[in-house]
């Protein structure tokens, strides 16, 4: 569509272990400004291991890991998670971490948290300045929730929605986060076709809207290929593939691992 | 006096200012915006639109939920000596392509994304449409047509164009007269297609005149736009009624949302179709079987009294003190409380039309204290001819007429009326206006009569009432209303009379209520079709249809039914865009079921064909159950019909 591609986080060289068993081995991939890039691979093969390492949670016994922001290259190695998601690096999870016992909007404004200056004593007397950041902060969660589509949930406690909505929830909080790049870790399991055709209504959106860079994770071979700019494939923690989804579709080794199962192959025949 | 729709917002613009005239709710927060500003964005669109070169005479057809864009948009049409057009927002590609391409209609204004890629999807087939107009640009930034416009874009245009010729709109204004046509409203047409009736600045306005002379409404009262803005009762309220009183109309944030927007508003009049009343009693029938022993007691002990207050009030009677005494603390203890959840406790006034409303839905609302009254007219009166009034209702009847309306009834038994809101004909259609408009008398095709009060009772569609076995004349609208009202039944056809030896149904369970009921059971199900196709719901069923047997003669008994496996749906034209049941449609569709019900047969195997949104289709088979009902030895309670 554009000119040159923006590089805006790239992975060198990544090894992750575990004792003796290897979920990363020599893992390397960039990821591009507006794109949409999915990450795919068979069970075990790594893909939630990577985003925990771009997100922090997990730390590669070595290789790079570098975020480019205003010119600036953040080493991601030596970073806590909070200080990656505060450079704009926000993460849905693939197994619903919410407060299932506070509303949808609790928890949305709960993804606030990292660009809230207050501290216990302005919080606690709630006064000035406090006040206009909240309603600063709760108009952005409105617009969020107005995206999503999710008003009628506002007030509604997150434990008492249907999973596809706890899912969106998820995603809002994500959101919330204002993330220059947004990894999303199976958004659409579980869901049903209806669901999954609003998710990537969805994510489509937040990408081109919002201009949210989108890492994606998802078993859907029908929803990677419709949703993605590029596709990144993963087995036994190795890159194996890397391009188009329509050069993935055709590329050997994708269909040799993807082997055996039948409803994959039909999607990459 | 103002005697077209700009003209009055002009007047209101000047009269009430900055008082609220729309309010919606956006970003969790109710925006409003004032009679100044709303006049103001209908004379940007309105000069955008003649800057792109709208003609007096065009048509602008809408499309999308009630929002404040779609009044201004039909504002700004109407200023500017051009007619608009609403187009249910759930309407099909096809759908949608015939009503645009029928009305001639150069400009759409379709609200989002969903309304826009439906008209895109026949925009070869619609070449009088000039212009595209959304104003929700969401997911639209890579729409690259040069047909398609935002409105906003829009409104900067005319407020250009204003600034150039500082008079024209004004001048625009005063050139529209009474006898224009203001508005194509289409018919909701149980039989083939939609017609498109022509109505005229003055026949809605005086419409509205003559209801609030009736009915009078402040500027303060609050209004909540709820139902689709194409259909006439929506146009009354919002539209005719709004400019000639002045009162507040809001919009909800989104239509999942109109519950909680419905008690946040607490509006003082409604008017609604059968439908949302119905589903409301429902609603609080399925709550209290869900709650505790003790508040169930509380509430049946209520509800007793207030049926006996209301019933004291319908046979014209004022209750004794001691039953005003009881009531009181039934209202405290429960009515209140009700009213409140649905945000129904201003209320005034609230009108059921469209269709029939069942006594017994009348009578809850009654006792609740909710003041419902039955509406009567078509879409060619502007809506209403005949109203019930404060104090004389009467749930048989839909009341007299309103000031300024004749009503009549043919030799044939048909209702005529004739007032200076009956419609000047359909468009591009003269033979359907001559059987419709005779000598001024608008031929409704119901049947009905007057009471000993004048009050007028509407049996049927006079084509749809059926002969008994026994020689009575029967209307099985009223069958199927008295199924309704069980919170379990969604939707029913009922057949009967001529060729058919007795009375039999088609019925659709409410899956949200049974579904709720099945789960509390513990009876698993997967779909629709399997939870409707359950014994036990079968059983459910039964109880319901045989509680409404005991409130038959025998003849009008339903002896079989069967529980059809897909909800009747507008998308497969079974219903109409206002949830109506097209009988012969679907009498014909199901021929093989009906056949079924009357031949003896334990089942039947179905096979048909649903259409999904987006038009694709899908084939399902299945078997279904017929239920046989024994004849009742027990006496008859026998009602008087119609």
């Amino acid at each position: 569509m554009s000119t040159q591609p923006v590089e805006r986080l790239y992975a060198r060289h990544i090894t992750l272990h575990f004792g003796g068993v290897a979920a990363l081995s020599d893992v390397s991939l960039n990821v591009r400004q507006g794109e949409i890039l999915a990450i795919i691979g068979p069970n075990g093969a790594g893909k939630t291991s990577l985003l925990n390492c771009i997100s922090g949670l997990y730390r590669p016994q070595s290789g790079e890991l570098v975020f480019l922001k205003d010119g600036r290259a953040h080493n991601l190695l030596q970073l806590r998670p909070h200080q990656i998601a505060r450079l704009g690096i926000a993460r849905a999870f693939q197994n619903i971490e919410l407060f299932r016992h506070m509303t949808v909007l609790e928890n949305i404004m709960l993804g606030r948290h990292v660009h809230m200056r207050g501290n216990v004593l302005t919080c606690g007397l709630y006064w000035w300045r406090q006040q206009e950041e909240e309603i600063r902060h709760r108009r952005r969660v409105e617009e969020i929730i107005d995206f999503l589509e999710i008003e009628n949930i506002r007030h509604k406690p997150v434990g008492t929605l249907a999973y596809g909505l706890q899912k969106r929830v998820e995603l809002a909080r994500a959101l919330a986060l204002d993330p220059e790049i947004l990894l999303l870790d199976e958004p659409m399991a579980g869901m049903n076709v209806e669901e999954k055709e609003d998710m990537a209504r969805f994510i489509l959106d937040i990408n081109q809207e919002w201009d949210v860079t989108v890492v994606l994770i998802e078993h859907d071979m029908g929803v990677v290929m419709d949703l993605s700019d590029r596709v990144v494939v993963l087995d036994f923690g190795r890159v194996i593939a890397e391009g188009r989804p329509d050069e993935i579709r055709h590329n050997p080794l994708v269909v040799q691992a993807y082997l055996g199962d039948e409803a994959l192959m039909e999607h990459l025949a | 006096m103002s005697d077209t729709l700009p003209k009055l917002l002009v007047a209101n613009a000047h009269r009430f200012g900055d008082r609220v005239a729309l309010r919606e709710k956006e970003y969790g927060i109710w925006q409003t915006l004032s009679w100044a500003e709303y006049l103001d964005r209908v004379r940007a669109f309105s000069l955008g639109l003649l800057h792109l070169g709208l003609q007096p005479g065009d048509k602008v057809a809408i499309i999308g939920d009630n929002r404040p864009e779609w009044v201004i948009a039909e504002l700004a049409a109407q200023s500017a000596g051009a007619i608009s057009m609403g187009v249910y927002q759930d309407a099909i590609a096809a759908e949608i392509q015939y009503l645009v391409d029928f009305s001639d209609a150069r400009f759409v204004v379709a609200e989002d994304q969903e309304q826009v890629d439906k008209l895109l999807e026949v925009w070869e087939q619609l070449p009088k449409a000039e212009y595209i107009i959304y104003y929700d640009p969401r997911g639209m930034r890579h729409y690259n047509y040069p047909f398609l416009l935002d409105f906003q874009e829009v409104e900067a245009l005319g407020r250009a164009h204003h600034r150039e010729h500082p008079n024209l709109f004004q001048d625009n204004v005063e050139r529209t007269r009474p006898d224009d046509v203001a508005i194509f409203s289409t018919t909701s047409g149980t039989t083939g297609k939609p017609k498109l009736a022509m109505l005229t600045h003055h026949n809605l306005i005086s419409m509205a005149r003559n209801l609030i002379q009736v009915d009078p409404l402040e500027p303060d009262d609050e209004y909540l736009s709820f139902l689709p803005l194409p259909w006439i009762g929506e146009q009354m309220m919002s539209v005719a009624t709004a400019l000639v009183v002045g009162f507040t109309v809001n919009f909800p944030e989104e239509p999942e949302t109109v519950r909680e927007n419905l008690r946040e508003i607490g509006p003082h009049v409604m008017f609604s179709p059968p439908r949302i009343w119905e589903s409301l009693v429902s609603e609080v029938q399925v709550k209290v079987e869900d709650t505790t022993r003790l508040k169930r007691a509380v509430y049946e002990w209520a509800m007793n009294v207030g049926y006996r207050v209301a019933d004291a009030r319908f046979a014209g009677q004022e209750p004794s003190p001691g039953l005003r005494r009881l009531y009181r603390l039934a209202d405290w203890l429960i009515f209140m409380p009700i009213k409140d959840k649905f945000g129904l406790r201003r209320l005034r006034r609230a009108y059921t039309g469209g269709a029939a409303l069942g006594p017994d839905v009348f009578r809850f609302f009654h006792a609740l204290g909710v003041n419902l009254k039955q509406i009567y007219g078509q879409t060619e009166i502007s809506g209403i001819s005949v109203l019930h009034r404060d104090g004389d209702i009467k749930f048989q009847t839909v009341g007299l007429p309103l000031p300024g309306t004749e009503v009549r009834i043919a030799e044939n038994g048909e209702i005529l009326s004739r007032s200076p809101a009956v419609f000047v004909g359909y468009y591009k259609n003269p033979e359907a206006t001559a059987e419709t408009l005779v000598d001024g008398w608008l031929h409704s095709g119901d049947a009905g009569y007057f009471d000993e009060d004048g009050h007028l009772i509407v049996i049927d569609r006079a084509a749809d009432v059926m002969t008994l076995a026994d020689g009575t004349k029967f209307s099985p609208q009223f069958i199927e209303n008295k199924l309704k009202f069980s919170p379990y039944i969604k939707e029913a056809v009922v057949f009967g009379g001529g060729d058919y030896p007795f009375v039999t149904a088609l019925i659709n369970i409410d899956f949200a209520n049974v579904g709720t009921w099945a789960e509390r059971r513990q009876i698993a199900y997967t779909t629709y079709t399997d939870l409707a196709q359950k014994a036990d719901v079968y059983e459910l069923i039964r109880a319901h249809v045989e509680r409404t047997n005991s409130d038959l003669p025998p003849a009008a008994r339903i002896r079989r039914f069967l529980l059809l496996h897909k909800e009747l749906d507008a998308d497969d034209a079974e219903l109409t865009r206002t949830r109506k049941v097209r009988r012969r449609f679907v009498a014909q569709r199901y021929q093989e079921l009906v056949a079924a019900l009357y031949s003896g047969a334990p089942s039947v195997e179905v096979e048909t064909t649903i259409t999904y949104q987006d038009g694709r289709t899908a084939t399902i088979r299945t078997a279904l159950r017929i239920e046989a009902l024994e004849e009742t030895a027990e006496p008859p309670a026998l009602e008087r019909v119609g």
